[in-house]
């Protein structure tokens, strides 16, 4: 019998945008590794995490140099936490719209949201909505 | 169409146009900025261009990169041109039946089928 990995658990602080993402793709990478997360999960969690960490910055920071991006992740063998907050406003994530629908269907952005929320398990903007926490559960084997 | 680009190669063939990107990963802003400039210099003063975008290197996409894709379809439309995309792998494409751009883009599986949707 081998003994399970222990659980992995970061709470960082992003100064800047690709060298933060890097920097969190790579220790993640290496936990769902460590933990037998299959490919199409770490694709899943990859992408849910760039997208993200990119709003954080972008939509949440409104780029301004001055604020940074707070990271966090709990990741065991069952399932993988991760909390992205940003020192923004905040916003009502209900007032996105919905960019399948068809009149919004040539609108180039607002689909990240939308990745985020097809490729995670769970799902919740904390108010004031700066906050963004997101929850991967392996499927039961 | 000689001019070297730095995320995509670009060739005209039998009247179309093959451009295939060059990265693994298209997640960076500035670079999907400037992949967006490469994409329409490849179609520069082309009329009614058939162009074919062959994603077979690509492994991951972030949603950024769908809005540079949409904008070069529109750049194509005005030239009254035709665009496809190809190659795909099934959990790229999966990201566009997710936001439902597979209804706005033409995806076929490969290249050889991309020209024949031409004719």
């Amino acid at each position: 019998m081998t003994t399970p990995a222990p659980a992995f658990r970061c709470d960082l602080t992003l100064r800047e945008l690709r060298a933060g993402i890097e920097r969190v793709q790579t220790d993640v990478e290496a936990a769902l590794g460590a933990h037998g997360y299959d490919e199409g999960a770490k694709f899943a969690m990859r992408l849910a995490l760039e997208e993200a960490v990119v709003n954080g910055f972008r939509h949440g920071n409104r780029s301004d140099p001055n604020k940074v991006v707070f990271f966090r992740a709990d990741i065991d063998g069952a399932r993988a936490w991760f909390e992205i907050e940003d020192q923004g406003p905040g916003f009502d994530p209900r007032t996105i719209p919905d960019p399948t629908e068809d009149e919004n269907l040539e609108i180039p952005s607002g689909r990240g949201v939308m990745l985020i929320k097809a490729y995670m398990t769970e799902v919740e903007y904390v108010k004031p909505g700066n906050k963004l926490r997101m929850t991967y559960r392996k499927p039961a084997a | 169409m000689a001019e070297p680009f730095k995320h995509i190669s670009a060739g005209k063939k039998d009247g179309i146009i093959r451009i295939d990107f060059v990265e693994r990963n298209i997640l960076d802003e500035l670079n999907i900025h400037q992949i967006g400039v490469e994409l329409a210099k490849a179609i520069e003063s082309q009329t009614n261009p058939k162009v074919v975008v062959v994603f077979g290197n690509v492994e991951h996409m972030s949603s950024a990169a769908y809005g540079t894709l949409m904008k070069f379809q529109e750049r194509i439309k005005v030239c009254t041109g035709q665009l496809r995309l190809c190659e795909m792998k099934p959990r790229l494409y999966e990201g566009f039946v997710i936001t439902k751009l597979n209804r706005l883009f033409t995806i076929v599986e490969d290249y050889q089928a991309a020209v024949d949707s031409f004719k």
